[in-house]
């Protein structure tokens, strides 16, 4: 099949209308979080937008992060976005398998070298020199070196591929490493969440895409488009938080009544990502809207911040033992102190001499 | 280190070692007192120690006649702060979580608003007694670097968490770990600084409750 050049081209050969690409043009607009002002220039863009290549590397991952890009149901922006990209490589999506397979990703970079978008899910074990996990006999590690070096930019997808996700979580047995800690000459796009919502995934794309530059990002590489605002600030129940209205148990009255998630473990306050807004399986719900706090899953060490059902203002970690151990130690130090004083205090009083009135007057004269 | 890892550190371990050391020192300055020991009375007892002694720290928190001969000022800006920053810190939904978590117990809270009217009292009340401070002559001769300490380590806990329940300046992760920090130098502190008074206080007024059922008079 000839692949189309454009856009254009490519909507066309699906008999897909003038009027229909506009309204992609603006369901990629507000996916890019953009005013609908931006429109036009939008449409213009991808009208004159090459159909870039993707190679897609999974690494240290559950498959999740392909899942939720894939499991939206067509026509959808995503298929329409996946359709007009070129994903010349992706394990679980591809047909090809084994030697064929990499054959593909080589073919593909070295067809678009210097061009291609790499999207990475998965960590990159490094410990003992990467060999948990490897790809056709490829280390992880290897494989997105050789394989970054013609890249045109990276998307890390998926809160493994951004941050370390659950492979680096405590104790970390592979030595799992994010993709920013490896690639510092590119640069790096970071979709987090566990799995990041698919209209995040095609956000970003949609962005390189239209505008030939990955978006403007956040101090930990999001897009800031998508993730600026954190999720208790775009929270419907937040009304109920500010008035002091939470839902105890998943049964009682409170969660009956949709009041706030906070004392259940919700982290939406110290979460940001896009879930209130774009919401999840084709903008029906998520989690807070089915009456599950936010597990903050788009947040770096998101499996180490103490337990899901743990509301954020309590500790991580139980204190028992070392409340324990400082009663003992305080009280041993305090006794030693007090028996101190009184061995002291009974000394003074032995060495205390009395004075007579003759020795006063001896002083006297 | 990162916010977030800053966050997960001072949730965690963070939290752990302060409350520690709180009760180690808390533990260390109680045994310590109690071994200073009394001297014997050899009088004939006219009354009982420990009833007296119980008495006086419930009635000494409440107000009586005789504390206002040295005018009303240190009596209300007292009661203002102690009462709004106890209110503050037992009855906040999201503070009962807190010692939920190290206790297991836990309790009605007050509405958010109530604490955002305990905060600002507590906070208006510790302005007003450090302008007093610098004001009178006298107290300000016999001030010295701690008592600005524990100050400023009682009043941060209380503007930081202002702050984070409006998220005023910084965004939430971040006020979040400053407030928590700032409860976290509180309670490291208190053990070793006049704030000690928390728990001191108690062992002060059962004693001369104590003394005074002895001798069979009013304390
Ligand atoms: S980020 Fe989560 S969903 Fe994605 S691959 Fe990792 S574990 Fe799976
Ligand atoms: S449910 Fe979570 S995100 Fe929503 S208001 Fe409550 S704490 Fe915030």
């Amino acid at each position: 099949m000839v692949k189309p050049a454009s856009l254009a081209e490519h909507l066309e050969c699906h008999q897909v209308s003038r009027r229909g690409f506009l309204k992609f043009c603006a369901l990629t607009t507000s996916m890019m979080a953009l005013s609908p002002s931006m429109m036009p220039a939008v449409a213009r863009a991808l009208e004159k937008a090459r159909r870039p290549s993707v190679i897609w590397l999974s690494f240290q991952e559950c498959t999740g992060c392909t899942e939720s890009l894939t499991r939206s149901h067509s026509p959808t922006i995503e298929n329409l976005i996946l359709n007009y990209l070129s994903l010349d490589y992706h394990h679980t999506l591809q047909a090809a398998s084994g030697d064929a397979a990499e054959r593909a990703r080589e073919a593909a970079m070295s067809e678009n070298y210097g061009q291609y978008i790499l999207a990475v899910d998965g960590s990159i074990p490094v410990k003992d020199g990467g060999v948990y996990s490897t790809i056709a006999g490829v280390s992880n590690l290897e494989m997105l070196q050789h394989t970054v070096a013609g890249a045109a930019a990276v998307v890390a997808i998926g809160s493994c591929a951004a941050f370390g996700g659950l492979p680096h979580a405590h104790p970390n047995p592979t030595g799992a490493v994010p993709v920013q800690e490896l690639v510092h000459d590119k640069p790096v796009v970071n979709v987090s969440g566990c799995p990041p919502i698919p209209v995040v995934i095609s956000g970003v794309l949609a962005h390189y895409l239209t505008f030939g530059r990955i978006p403007d990002l956040d101090s930990y590489g999001r897009p800031l488009s998508f993730f600026g605002a954190s999720i208790h600030d775009r929270c419907y129940r937040r009304p109920y938080y500010n008035k002091g209205l939470f839902a105890e148990t998943f049964d009682d009255e409170g969660a009956k009544n949709g009041w706030c998630l906070f004392k259940l473990g919700c982290k939406g306050p110290t979460t940001y990502n896009a879930c209130a807004t774009a919401k999840w399986n084709q903008g029906t719900s998520f989690p807070i809207q089915s009456g599950h706090g936010c597990i903050g899953c788009s947040e770096p060490h998101f499996w180490d911040a103490g337990g899901f059902y743990q509301p954020l203002s309590a500790g991580i970690g139980s204190v028992g033992t070392l409340a324990g151990m400082a009663v003992v130690a305080g009280a041993a130090a305090g006794t030693a102190a007090g028996r101190l004083h009184q061995a002291k205090r009974k000394q003074a009083q032995r060495q205390h001499e009395k004075v007579t009135v003759a020795d006063l007057e001896e002083t006297d004269s | 280190m990162t916010s977030v890892e800053l966050l997960i550190w001072v949730r965690g371990p963070g939290l752990q070692l302060s409350l520690a050391a709180f009760i180690l020192g808390m533990t260390y300055r109680i045994l310590q007192t109690y071994f200073l020991g009394r001297a014997k009375n050899l009088a004939e007892p006219r009354g009982s120690e420990w009833v007296h002694g119980i008495k006086t720290i419930w009635w000494r928190s409440f107000f009586h006649p005789g504390m206002t001969v040295r005018g009303y000022f240190t009596i209300i800006s007292g009661y203002m702060f102690h009462l709004g920053f106890i209110v503050t810190l037992l009855f906040f939904d999201q503070h009962i979580e807190l010692f939920k978590s190290w206790t297991g117990l836990s309790w009605p809270a007050l509405p958010p608003i109530v604490i955002t009217v305990t905060a600002v009292l507590g906070i208006a009340a510790l302005v007003a007694v450090l302008v007093d401070r610098f004001a009178d002559p006298v107290r300000y001769l016999l001030s010295d670097y701690q008592d600005y300490l524990c100050w400023t380590l009682t009043v941060l806990p209380l503007v930081t968490g202002l702050l984070l329940a409006y998220k005023i300046w910084l965004p939430y992760t971040s006020l979040l770990t400053v407030h928590i920090i700032s409860f976290e130098l509180l309670l490291v502190a208190i053990p070793f600084t006049k704030l000690s008074h928390v728990f001191t206080i108690f062992i002060a007024r059962w004693y001369n409750g104590a003394i005074a059922g002895y001798r069979g008079v009013q304390s």
